[in-house]
């Protein structure tokens, strides 16, 4: 199993969450998150007084997945979240332990 | 709790001891009494006596009737005054507030709300008797008035037209809003780092010893009813405040409320410091959405503010109400262009804070000055005070948190000297009006440019002096600033114990 994290642009969101939906992915997490990398920051201006705001609001989405699903889910998230220009964000990909859907208790493949 | 009593102990000896030294001073002169609305007969000295409730005093006077208030103005000065107080709360809350850090927005919103409310007291108290009734100097009123002694509902006070009145206590209400929200416009300057308790009793000492005699000093005078001939309008004069003596125009209070209260927001900035983190921290206004609501909160009531001070429902009044329209709309776009130019973006908070430069420009020429007067006036006020927040303030490195100084009060001098150009006839200017003679009277550019200088000088020095006096006995009596944990931790959680937004 794999868990897959992905930092993208907010307004992305929603395209990125259907082209999951659609090759068969069934749980997804979100959250409001901000930070930096090669786009860095932008510069405010308030009566003159400038500052350098360096972390970037971007919308961080984990799921957990069977490895099969793999590689689609990283061509769906690549194709859907890109825009082309810097700042698209990234993905990360970690090998996943165990699962439990705390309901049933099921564990493995079968709790994703 | 025994600190909050001792505190309350302090402002009403203060008070008590101020209006003790006034009586005194009053008692000593010639009983010389007359009220706003006072007819003054012909031959009076300024001894002459005559209240707003005994209008037939005049024996003198062929017994015209008593003006009685007209119905339209009365309604108008109602809503007028609605307005001003509601640029008070919530205008200038939001506006300053939206411009703070998210952890010192309800402690804004909380001193304008307050200082609203206790100088609204003090004003029945004392504040309007020795604003504007006469005293045996030009400088404060008298006591004639305390606690509004003597009012009723048919007592009138006087417009600017001979023969017309209005309720004197809706003239002493309207006074009420400018009277609280002058000293509500310095917080602006010592936002987020002063201690609530401090911040009132300062307001308290500044209200009772620069607001009142400035507004003496600039408005207060007998009326036109009294400018019969040139000997009742010298004597009429004399009685005047010293400001208005000098002849200087201060149409709705340039001088009064925007100066003095810049002037007292510089020093505290001086006074009190930086606030810890300035240039290191980001400081950007937490909400620039709010900061617009309560500019254009204050736009909205500035009509009160500015027509208002007509006093009367009539064609000055749509003229005030024309150039006070204009010149906003000029000084926000005039402000946008510049900052658009020079710092390549045009900014919401700037075009709020353009609207506002506009509207303190006007405030004392919108009566004197032509539609396209105002228009200029809005032009060349924003550039001006762009200079001064944007460099003046970093160069000299006071922190002035939200450009009370820079905007109010450079604003203020540049309105009330150009007030003094522009009232010129020959520039659209309505001229100055001569009561004795009963037409415009010839224009002098240099006499009443040094009028003007006069009323800025004066309130300048007056005000500067009071507040560092006043801002000094607080900090040895209860200290200015709050600690550093506090500023860090933001005044609303520890000195309000609440929080402005759950999210």
């Amino acid at each position: 199993m794999k868990f897959v994290s992905a930092i993208i642009k907010p307004f992305k969101l929603d395209e990125v969450r259907e082209a999951l939906s659609n090759i068969g992915v069934q749980g997804i997490t979100v959250t409001e998150v901000k930070g930096f990398g090669r786009q860095k920051g932008h510069t405010e201006l308030y009566r003159g007084a400038e500052y350098v705001v360096d972390f970037l609001p971007k919308v961080k989405l984990e799921v957990a997945i069977k490895d099969e699903l793999l590689d689609q889910v990283v061509d769906a998230i690549e194709k859907s979240a890109a825009t082309g220009k810097i700042g698209d964000g990234k993905v990360f990909v970690f090998n996943l332990e165990q699962v439990y859907r705390i309901r049933t208790g099921e564990t493995g493949i079968e709790a994703l | 709790m025994k600190k909050i009593l001792s505190i309350l102990a302090l402002v009403t000896t203060l008070g008590f001891g101020l209006m003790g030294n006034t009586f005194a001073e009053d008692a000593a002169a010639p009983a010389a009494t007359a009220a706003p609305a006072a007819a003054m007969p012909e031959a009076a000295a300024p001894a002459a006596a005559a209240t707003p409730a005994a209008t037939d005093a005049a024996p003198a006077v062929a017994a015209a009737p008593a003006p009685v208030p007209n119905k339209g103005d009365t309604a108008w000065m109602i809503v007028a005054t609605v307005l001003v107080l509601m640029m008070c709360v919530p205008g200038l809350g939001l506006f300053y507030g939206g411009m703070v850090r998210q952890k010192n927005m309800l402690s804004v919103l909380m001193q304008t709300f307050m200082i609203t409310c206790v100088l609204g007291v003090l004003w029945a108290v004392y504040g309007y008797s020795i604003a504007f009734t006469q005293g045996s100097t030009p400088f404060f009123g008298g006591l004639d008035r305390l606690f509004l002694a003597g009012m009723t509902p048919d007592s009138t006070a006087a417009t600017y037209s001979k023969g017309v009145v209005i309720p004197e206590y809706i003239y002493m209400v309207f006074q009420l809003t400018f009277a609280v929200i002058t000293p509500a416009l310095i917080v602006g300057a010592f936002a987020e780092r002063m201690k609530f308790s401090a911040m009132l009793l300062f307001m308290i000492l500044w209200f009772t010893f620069s607001y009142l005699p400035i507004a003496h000093m600039v408005w207060y005078w007998t009326g036109p009813d009294a400018y019969t001939s040139a000997a009742a309008g010298d004597a009429a004069n004399a009685l005047a405040g010293f400001i208005f003596q000098k002849g200087a125009l201060d149409f709705a209070g340039g001088t009064v409320v925007h100066i003095n209260a810049g002037i007292a927001g510089l020093v505290g900035a001086l006074v009190l410091g930086k606030r810890i983190g300035l240039g290191k921290e980001s400081m950007a206004p937490h909400s620039v959405t709010l900061t617009m609501v309560g500019a254009a909160l204050l736009w909205v009531g500035w009509f009160g503010f500015n027509v208002g001070s007509n006093l009367e429902a009539n064609g000055a009044a749509g003229l005030v109400f024309a150039n006070t329209l204009l010149a906003t709309c000029a000084a926000a776009s005039s402000w946008m262009f510049v900052e658009w130019f020079f710092k390549g973006k045009p900014s919401m908070l700037g075009a709020a804070s353009g609207a506002v430069a506009g509207l303190v420009a006007i405030t004392p020429a919108c009566g004197f000055v032509g539609p396209m007067g105002s228009i200029v006036l809005g032009l060349l006020v924003s550039p001006l005070c762009f200079f001064f927040v944007t460099k003046v303030k970093s160069m000299l490195g006071y922190d002035d948190s939200l450009d009370v100084f820079g905007v109010h009060c450079v604003g203020g001098i540049f309105g009330a000297l150009a007030t003094g150009v522009l009232v010129n006839p020959a520039l659209g200017g309505t001229g100055v009006y001569d009561y004795v003679a009963n037409k415009v009277a010839p224009y002098d550019m240099v006499a009443q440019l040094t009028s003007q200088a006069w009323a800025v000088g004066t309130t300048l020095v007056w005000s500067g002096v009071v507040a560092y006096i006043a801002y000094k006995i607080v900090d040895i009596l209860i200290g200015l600033r709050v600690s550093e944990e506090v500023e860090r931790e933001g005044l609303d959680t520890s000195e309000h114990g609440e929080r402005a937004y759950h999210m």
